[in-house]
């Protein structure tokens, strides 16, 4: 293997709701520095049916060229349709880099088209850099239950790829007018070469709170004591228009649906304002909110580690604290009635 | 149908394994059942284990198995508030073979145990709960457990499931205790460098000591505290007796923090990160409180039959050699295939003729004596401190006046004749 | 009649580990071995698509010899056979190296009798990555299946399966050929507590254990560290933050400074509606 043939920096842009994932975004922010720093183009590749003009997009958000595979075999994400165009891709043109969302599509599609190059993936990776002479990959991320982080590296195979966590990286500001060279791929894939077939997609019927989106989370844990005590956090939120958080240990209690979870094993989250009341700030939890823009704790113990990872800390009880808060902000927002109203 | 063992033996401590292991080594078909993830796992000691009651089970069973420290050195301290009078023996004939006594962290020990006798083909189950025993035409003929499809059946059921042993009060064997009959015991195990363990006991490398500890220790409450040292830990302990406790209206954790502050304790704490918090019951009652030991098909042994000597804190010894006499009962009866009350009936027998049932008879009114008499704690080992501190503070006082101070502040003649007498009684109780 | 494969691994509870602050390495001894959480699904749905249909389930692991043990709380759970391979040539394997032993042993349980249907968890608790199971997959070139938290179908005579795929927001009724490789959600099922006559046989157990040599035509340079192209450069403990500020005085005071700081947001607040 010449390491001198891998060239680029590329993302796999994953399209979502008609357009392309948050999290491509997020990977063509973190993409642009490692290949400015390699002096090298950064690419994306597309993938889908009559998904062509989301190429604008990417160059908007950072990305010099695209490759696209734009056909109706590739309508429903699959993995042998995917892995087939992506390691055509990978063999034709030889990123030295290539990064994924770390979503169930980008993991099961890195894991396949890894095995099949054959070279090193390292998952969930939360930070990256790149060696600027070598070309190394420094792609990191927590281990062991997030008790230690650990830096992982491919050092005798190319390309270099890792799935990388949503909302960890930073998308760039978009650039409207900002252009780049879409180059059309194919390769000779027929229906009957794909062995799985997608019969129907069922889109959640309720729209959930989705915490990833929320601009405010209000998030308890076991500290709210129980179900009832857990109230004043759902409370506290309808009066802040914010979305419920909770930590692992209140989802497992059976407190709350475990898409309300915050952390390693939940959702990451980056609201504008991030509470943690009653949330003892085990490492698990902060790699999940650590990144929030204001975060404000409610802890009785003065010793909680939360207290080290806010902004602004209240040693207190949560049954005293909480109810203050929301009358507080009830008078302060003017949304008594709205509450109320809301209840009945 | 389900399967049928010739014993079953309900917990997996000290008891219990020794019971299932000589089971196993003399071929009988034998279930060890443990309601704990692993043996050991729930199971609380401050830690001494005695040499010579594991010997005579497993020989040399010091070479492998996972002890902490052989114990050179036993501190005795009768505290006051900021002071204490302290006796020690420290000998280097117990730094070598055979050794004398050694600590022991229960989760390494217990887990240990039941793997030798899991080797010698006894069927450990852990993670399951004996619920009763199941009892057909007045015989208890197995137990019944938590899982689904659980009733196990056997010739003979030994309960090995520690002081609190449901199933022998299911049998009616039992009453609910009365608060002066256990002790309930909090320990913590503190995380210290070896080092520094050894520096500060005075200890050379790999050596032990154990400090037993009177007096302040437990508010003057009847019980005992302790600190021994492991091999990078310390186990910290007290232990009360539930009455006194209830009396008192103190909790067991304030207990402790309070002897972890003392100033007599703190310098050999201090830095130690606690590492676990445990809690358990000390069946103190004696032999007044053993129940009955033998019925049709079953046997009880350990904890579970109070076999606990508290004067002397030795429990686990006890346990072991009842386990170790049910074992050989069982193999007797097993030979002539009568497991009938009076054909177990032996092991009673067996038991009373032991240390075990000797040491229970000799101290049968120990603990109630000091549970009635309160003064020995609550007064005697601070007057005993006050004396020490009179005695050695060189002050310009001559000693013969000192000693008429100290006799004088002893009280009246009666208070004289009272501690005289309360002396005598004491010696007679433990006598 | 299907034969089914779950691979599974015994894994340090990383929710009990204790770090070493001074050295950041893990207290291994500090953390039990158990079986991985999301393997137990997987064992649980082989057992019951036995029920279903029939077959046998046998459970396959690579790891040092303790690992019997969670072999062991494979039979409890229900499973037929369980097969390890240990050796020291295994060592450091990275996913890669992990897939690729593993389907050496696959074909071998193969040749012993034919594979329907693989299942693995979705992830290890301490590797963490769910790359294993797709890795197996494409090895054995059969379709993986991943995210799966429902088993609608399993046809062997038309030699197909349906499964609920979850996705982000919902799920996929995906349609595969068989044989196929499922990794499966902790919510496609509720592992029950071990009847006594699994638990019974269980304890008894002796997996089959293989060992290198065992492995027919086994290239032992895709082994081990050896056959890992990524390793562990370095390992860090997280950065500790460095507190914020504690607001001080009595509760309604603190109350009050807090209102003060969130309400200099108020942007915040009126670009949304009520409660969402
Ligand atoms: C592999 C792995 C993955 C994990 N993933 C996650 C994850 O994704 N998300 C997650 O959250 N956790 C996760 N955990 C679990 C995590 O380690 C913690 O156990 C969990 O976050 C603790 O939840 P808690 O803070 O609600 O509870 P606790 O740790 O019990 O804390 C409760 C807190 O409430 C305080 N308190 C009590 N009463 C009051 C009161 N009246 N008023 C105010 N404060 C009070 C207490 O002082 C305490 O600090 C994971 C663990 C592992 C091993
Ligand atoms: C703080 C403290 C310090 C002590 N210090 C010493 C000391 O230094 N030296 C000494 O020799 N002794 C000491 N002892 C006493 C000693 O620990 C006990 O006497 C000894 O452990 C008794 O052994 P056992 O096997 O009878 O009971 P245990 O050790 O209590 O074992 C009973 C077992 O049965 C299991 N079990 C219970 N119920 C069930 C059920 N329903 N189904 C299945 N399993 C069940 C339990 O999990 C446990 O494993 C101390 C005790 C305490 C509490
Ligand atoms: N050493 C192993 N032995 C058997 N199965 C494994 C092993 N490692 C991983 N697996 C399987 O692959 C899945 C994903 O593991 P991982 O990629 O490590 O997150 C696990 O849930 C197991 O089903």
């Amino acid at each position: 293997m010449n390491f001198d043939d891998y060239r680029g920096v590329w993302v796999f842009l994953e399209e979502k709701d008609g357009g392309i994932a948050p999290v491509s975004l997020e990977l063509l922010g973190a993409g642009r520095q490692l290949a400015d720093k390699r002096k090298t183009l950064l690419s994306g590749v597309l993938i889908g049916e009559g998904i062509t003009d989301l190429a604008e997009t990417a160059f908007e958000y950072g990305a010099d060229q695209v490759f696209v595979y734009d056909d109706p075999i590739y309508r429903h994400y699959r993995t042998e349709a995917f892995m087939r165009a992506m390691l055509a891709c990978v063999e034709k043109h030889k990123p030295e880099i290539l990064l994924y969302g770390a979503t169930s599509t980008g993991k099961d599609l890195a894991s396949a088209v890894a095995t099949d190059l054959p070279t090193g993936l390292t998952a969930d990776t939360t930070q990256l850099d790149v060696e600027q002479d070598t070309g190394l990959l420094l792609a990191s991320r927590p281990a062991f239950g997030g008790n230690i982080m650990a830096t992982i590296l491919c050092k005798k195979y190319r390309p270099q790829m890792a799935t990388v966590r949503p909302k960890v990286m930073k998308a760039l500001p978009r650039e409207p007018g900002r252009t780049g060279t879409i180059i059309a791929e194919s390769i000779p894939l027929k229906e009957t070469d794909v062995r799985t077939k997608v019969l129907e997609i069922v889109r959640a019927t309720t729209r959930r709170v989705r915490i990833d989106e929320a601009d405010i989370i209000v998030s308890g844990g076991k500290g709210l004591g129980s179900p009832q005590g857990f109230q004043l956090i759902h409370t506290l939120a309808e009066t802040l228009g914010a979305a419920v958080g909770a930590s692992r240990d209140v989802v497992e209690a059976g407190w709350i649906g475990h898409h309300h979870q915050v952390g390693q094993t939940g959702v990451t989250v980056t609201p504008k304002i991030y509470f943690a009341i009653g949330i003892s700030g085990a490492i698990q939890h902060l790699v999940g909110m650590q990144n929030s823009g204001l975060i404000i704790a409610i802890n009785k113990d003065p010793k909680a580690p939360i207290f080290q990872s806010c902004h602004y800390g209240i040693v207190g009880d949560a049954m005293e604290i909480v109810p203050m808060l929301i009358e507080g902000f009830q008078s302060a927002l003017g949304r008594k009635e709205e509450v109320n109203a809301g209840k009945v | 149908m389900p399967e049928k063992f010739d014993a079953i033996v309900v917990g997996a401590g000290p008891a219990g394994t020794a019971c299932a292991y000589e089971l196993a080594k003399a071929g009988v078909k034998v279930l060890l059942l443990e309601r704990g993830e692993y043996p050991g796992s729930k199971n609380v000691m401050g830690g001494v284990l005695y040499r010579q009651m594991m010997e005579d089970i497993i020989p040399d069973f010091h070479k492998e198995a996972p002890i902490e420290r052989p114990i050179v050195e036993q501190r005795f301290m009768m505290m006051d508030k900021t002071s204490a009078v302290t006796f020690s023996y420290k000998g280097m004939e117990w730094a070598q073979e055979p050794y004398n006594n050694f600590t022991v962290l229960r989760a390494k020990f217990d887990q240990w145990f039941a793997q030798k006798a899991v080797e010698l083909g006894t069927l450990l189950i852990c993670e399951t709960v004996a619920l009763e025993c199941i009892v057909q035409n007045g015989k208890v003929v197995g137990v019944s457990t938590d899982r689904p499809d659980g009733d196990l059946y056997a010739d003979v059921v030994v309960l090995a499931d520690g002081v609190n042993s449901l199933l022998a009060k299911s049998l009616g064997f039992h009453k609910e205790f009365r608060p002066d009959e256990v002790a309930l015991a909090t320990m913590e195990i503190l995380k210290l460098d070896k080092k520094i363990i050894e520096d500060r006991f005075n200890l050379e490398e790999g050596q032990g000591c154990t400090i037993e500890l009177f007096g302040d220790a437990t508010k003057g409450i009847l019980g005992t505290g302790f600190l021994y040292t492991n091999k990078d830990t310390l186990s910290l302990g007290v232990g009360t007796l539930l009455s006194g406790l209830i009396k008192h209206k103190i909790k067991p954790y304030e207990l402790l923090e309070y002897v972890k502050n003392h100033p007599m304790i703190r310098p050999y704490v201090q830095g130690a990160e606690p590492q676990e918090y445990l809690a358990h019951l000390i069946p103190e009652g004696g032999y007044r409180s053993m129940p009955k030991v033998a019925g049709d098909g079953v046997l009880v042994v350990g904890d579970a039959a109070q076999l606990v000597n508290a004067i002397h804190r030795e429990g686990s010894n006890l346990a072991m050699t009842s386990g170790r006499l049910a074992a050989e009962t069982i193999i007797a009866a097993r030979e002539r295939g009568d497991y009938s009350e009076q054909a177990l009936d032996a092991y009673r027998q067996k038991l009373m003729d032991s240390f075990v049932g000797q040491d229970m008879k000799k101290y049968k009114d120990a603990t109630h004596h000091f549970d009635k008499f309160p003064q020995y704690f609550e007064q005697y080992i601070p007057m005993m401190n006050r004396a020490a501190s009179k005695m050695l503070t060189v002050d310009g006082t001559p000693k013969r006046e000192k000693q008429k101070q100290i006799w004088r502040e002893i009280g009246p003649a009666k208070e004289k004749f009272k501690i005289a007498r309360d002396v005598y009684r004491a010696w007679k109780v433990m006598k | 009649m299907l034969h089914i494969v779950a691979c599974i691994k015994q894994v340090p509870d990383t929710k009990i580990i204790k770090m070493n602050p001074k050295t950041n390495t893990m207290d291994r001894s500090s953390a039990p071995a158990i079986l991985n959480p999301y393997d137990s699904h997987a064992v649980e749905e082989a057992v019951r698509l036995r029920a279903r249909y029939g077959g046998v389930v046998s459970v396959l692991t690579m790891g040092p010899p303790p690992a019997v043990k969670a072999i062991k709380k494979c039979i409890e759970i229900g499973a037929d056979d369980g097969y390890m391979i240990t050796d020291r040539a295994f060592a450091g394997a990275d996913t890669l190296a992990t897939s690729y032993a593993l389907t050496k042993a696959i074909e071998k349980i193969a040749a012993i009798r034919p594979i329907d249907l693989i299942i693995c968890g979705k992830m290890t608790i301490d590797g963490d990555t769910g790359q294993v199971g797709p890795g197996i997959a494409r090895r054995l070139d059969i379709p993986p299946l991943t995210s799966v938290k429902k088993v609608a179908e399993v046809n062997k005579e038309e030699g197909y399966v349906i499964v609920h795929r979850k996705l982000e927001d919902g799920y996929e009724v995906i349609r595969s050929t068989l044989p196929c490789l499922f990794s499966v959600e902790k919510e496609i099922n509720e592992v029950p507590y071990s009847s006594m006559p699994n638990v019974l046989r269980a304890a008894r157990y002796q997996p089959h254990i293989w060992s290198v040599n065992d492995l027919p035509d086994i290239d032992r340079t895709q082994l081990g560290l050896k056959g890992s192209p990524t390793i562990v450069s370095s390992v860090w403990a997280p950065a500790k933050p460095q507190g914020g500020t504690m607001l001080e005085g009595p509760p309604p005071q603190q109350v009050q400074q807090l209102l003060d700081v969130v309400l200099q947001r108020k942007e915040l607040f009126e670009s949304r509606g009520g409660a969402s």
